[in-house]
């Protein structure tokens, strides 16, 4: 997979909240797809293919033994895509930071409108 | 006491970049200081050191905006335009955007809704790209790159104005 579309698979992999909710999972340790499965209300099927956009992705690896196949997360991925949202994200909340400010100035202009409209009944 | 709200953002699932932040303040103000050019300047900047030079904004259905930014201590610019496509006050907004600089390919299309409970407002913007592609180079480098950008190429064009042969 070409760098770009490594990317773009991650972002897809995170872009799902029960993957998101999967990789939570993972964070604390090894876990196999069976005991995976249980906390969601859906089909371990359907488990199984949240598990191959994972892989696809190399946000997780999953151990060969057939019966218990744990899954093992990938930090290095996972960690590189958080930092580039991360720096977005960083980016934008300096603009509505000020933003903040902006609008607490407007609030306090209304108030002062309106206290003074009040006097001049 | 409501905490203003730290900024979500989020990958879309296909070419979508979704961010998500609270206000605290009423829709009515949230939406003036998105429309209005003497309230925009005051926060819609770059990084440090960049202030907004042109605003227009002609805000009705088809109506065009321009925003260009400057850097203080350079001079170097950036600027972007666009179209807006939908308006409804004091809920929603569409817009096209694009950059003079093209740091991204294509036209985004910026769909910007605010909800209000209880004298707060909820911003959602989801900004649309034409690839996935393109959206992961966005999410790698924002703004700054294009500023980056830009001012790289000032760099580019002085070096070659200095090393250019004297012509008289």
């Amino acid at each position: 997979m070409s760098n770009s579309e490594h990317l773009d698979a991650t972002f897809a992999a995170l872009a799902d909240p029960t993957r998101r909710a999967i990789l939570a999972r993972l964070a604390s340790g090894e876990i196999s797809v069976m005991d995976l499965a249980k906390p969601f209300a859906i089909s371990q099927p359907a488990i199984s293919r949240h598990l191959k956009v994972l892989e696809r992705a190399g946000l997780i690896s999953r151990g060969r033994e057939a019966q218990r196949r744990p899954c093992r997360i990938e930090a290095k991925p996972l960690a590189e895509a958080s930092r580039w949202l991360e720096n977005y994200r960083r980016f934008w909340e300096a603009n509505f930071q000020r933003l903040d400010a902006l609008l607490h100035e407007m609030k306090m202009r209304d108030k002062k409108r309106s206290r003074n409209k009040g006097d001049h009944r | 006491m409501n905490n203003p709200g730290t900024l979500k953002v989020v990958a879309g699932s296909d070419r979508e970049i979704i961010m998500t932040r609270a206000f605290d303040a009423p829709r009515l103000l949230v939406f003036e200081a998105f429309t209005k050019c003497e309230l925009l300047k005051r926060w819609l900047l770059g990084p440090p050191g960049w202030s907004m030079v042109v605003c227009k904004m002609d805000l009705k259905e088809g109506g065009a905006y321009r925003w260009v930014w400057r850097n203080d201590s350079n001079g170097t610019e950036m600027g972007v335009g666009g179209v807006f496509r939908e308006i409804q006050p004091p809920e929603r907004i569409v817009h096209t955007e694009k950059f003079d600089q093209a740091w991204y390919s294509g036209e985004a299309l910026i769909t910007t809704v605010l909800t209000e409970q209880a004298g707060k407002t909820t911003l959602t913007a989801t900004l649309l790209y034409d690839s996935r592609e393109t959206r992961d180079n966005v999410l790698k480098s924002p703004m700054e790159s294009g500023v980056k950008a830009s001012y790289d190429r000032l760099e580019e064009l002085l070096a070659s104005t200095v090393n250019r042969p004297p012509t008289r």
